[in-house]
């Protein structure tokens, strides 16, 4: 059964409407990726599917997003509550200036999830999910902005996971990076796959086809094709995402 | 002409121009430090004025000074920085926004002297604090809200956007934000903007004209509603209002007050300086 189930969502900013009719079921425990031109829609999507989006003063929201079979954008919805169960780590490494403990521990403490005894054993583990426990457990109160950004990121997610999310959406999250920091993130994704619901929006072919199970092509704000990945890269069934992704298009 | 002789002129002008802002300051500072230094001892500091204010000390004015800037921090700090937190985070831009900023911008551009009438009409008239260190302070707090809620609001903006998405999408309440990682990283920009502020009321004379300021009243203030000597109304007092008073004790007063402005001054701009070097963004 899907984790997500998106069905006939618009959205619009203003009088701009930037998606339409959006269908899409989200598996648990695997990744899909979105892949797209800039400007298509992707992002939105994305944040449509945390609510991140109500905090842009002048949007709208039509359709459903199903998240275990609740309508996330039912009236009294916690919202809160949702964004802790689906969580978001951005394009560009943004710890917050305080140590990388503090940055790991502000979700479970804002929260309430621990006492703060039980709060160092919670930070070792996120940190250890997030493959960056070994390059900083001698100085968790170092400064978090004196990482290196590869190392920002994962420490980003590590704050994400700590909070115990079902699903984590990744926007981006290796543009800033180089080469050898993405191919970490990729694989530490890999890794959470097997626990989390995981969806990244991507302008690199390459890493939506080394890292996901589904892909879908968003043009336009339309979702063109949503499938497999492999089907995706290699027998597309509409022209458009042929296109786009064997660069004719975009 | 040749561009490089431009060049020399143009930085020899604005070398110039910057002198002339400086000059003035040096001479004022200076005048009073020589003319004034002869006066401080430690009875000047620690005694009560005798003889017509024409002896002993200041000391009831410069605790006054004290007590009424620490009434005007302890009233309008909460208000202040309360307001820019409202503003700057959770007020939508409205024509009612718009026009609460409007106000406040004009708030600052008011004579002083304005301040203290409505002081005088509010705080002792109408709700009869009478002439009193409460009216007082609450009239300088009023005149001091204005900066602090620019200079505050000013550095809440400054802390990007990102963070409060951040805290967001992790499950924080907008308050809790604001708490943990907007507040603390605003609040060196919001103790600068509140010493700036505060500073301003330790000097001012107007506003406490008719709402607190005692001519000469040689004893400590006892209660909030006890009238207090104050070091600018004392100096203005003491520089026109007494035949006779010796130079010395008026620019001893200039100096205490100045000294005790500046260092006001120095720690705004030491933790501001402090902070500015620790901030990554």
């Amino acid at each position: 059964m899907a984790k997500i189930e998106i069905t006939d969502l618009n959205f619009y900013y203003g009088d701009m409407q930037a998606l339409h009719h959006i269908a899409m079921s989200v598996p648990d425990r695997q990744i899909t990726a979105l892949i797209g031109p800039s400007g298509c829609g992707k992002s939105t999507f994305l944040r449509c599917l945390n609510r991140m989006n109500d905090t842009i003063p002048g949007t709208r929201v039509e359709g459903s997003v199903l998240l275990d079979g609740q309508n996330i954008y039912a009236p009294g919805t916690n919202v809160v509550d949702l964004r802790r169960r689906v969580g978001m780590v951005f394009q560009r490494p943004n710890p917050f200036p305080q140590s990388v403990f503090d940055n790991v521990a502000f979700g479970p403490r804002v929260l309430g999830l621990t006492r703060e005894r039980d709060l160092h054993e919670l930070v070792e583990e996120s940190l250890h999910r997030a493959a960056l426990w070994d390059e900083v457990k001698d100085d968790l109160h170092q400064d978090a902005q004196q990482l290196s950004l590869g190392q920002q990121q994962r420490l980003c997610i590590a704050r994400t996971i700590a909070v115990e999310p079902e699903v984590i959406l990744m926007d981006e999250p290796c543009s800033a990076l180089d080469p050898i920091a993405t191919l970490e993130i990729e694989e530490l994704m890999k890794k959470l796959e097997k626990e989390y619901c995981i969806l990244i929006v991507t302008h690199n072919m390459q890493q939506a086809a080394r890292v996901s199970d589904w892909t879908g092509f968003f043009w336009l704000g339309k979702l063109v094709e949503f499938d497999a990945t492999q089907t995706v890269f290699t027998r597309p069934s509409h022209k458009l995402t042929e296109d786009y992704i064997t660069g004719r298009a975009g | 002409m040749d561009r490089h002789l431009v060049q020399r002129l143009g930085f020899a002008l604005l070398s110039l121009v910057a002198l002339v802002v400086v000059a003035p300051i040096l001479l004022v500072v200076g005048a009073v430090v020589v003319r004034g230094s002869g006066a401080i001892n430690w009875e000047f500091l620690t005694a009560m004025p005798r003889d017509g204010m024409k002896a002993g000390g200041i000391l009831p004015a410069l605790v006054g000074t004290v007590i009424l800037t620490l009434g005007t921090a302890l009233a309008a700090i909460p208000v202040g920085v309360g307001g820019a937190i409202y503003l700057s985070e959770y007020a939508r831009d409205t024509w009612l926004t718009r026009a609460i900023r409007l106000a406040i911008i004009n708030l600052a551009g008011i004579p002083s002297v304005v301040y203290g009438l409505f002081g005088l009409g509010l705080f002792v008239l109408f709700l009869q604090f009478g002439t009193s260190i409460l009216a007082g302070s609450l009239t300088l707090a009023i005149m001091t809200l204005p900066v602090i809620i620019s200079a505050s609001e000013e550095a809440l903006r400054a802390v990007p956007t990102e963070f409060r998405t951040v805290s967001a999408s992790l499950g924080g309440t907008r308050w809790q934000g604001i708490r943990h990682i907007v507040l603390p990283q605003a609040l060196p920009g919001i103790i600068t903007g509140v010493i700036l502020g505060l500073l301003r009321a330790a000097g001012e004379t107007a506003p406490i004209l008719f709402t607190v300021a005692a001519f000469y009243l040689p004893r400590l203030p006892r209660s909030p509603f006890d009238q207090t000597m104050a070091l600018p109304y004392h100096l203005y007092v003491t520089s026109t209002q007494v035949p006779g008073m010796p130079m010395k004790i008026q620019y001893g007063t200039a100096l205490v007050l100045l000294a005790l402005v500046l260092s006001m001054n120095v720690v705004a701009t030491i933790i501001r300086s402090y902070y500015r070097k620790r901030r990554q963004w």
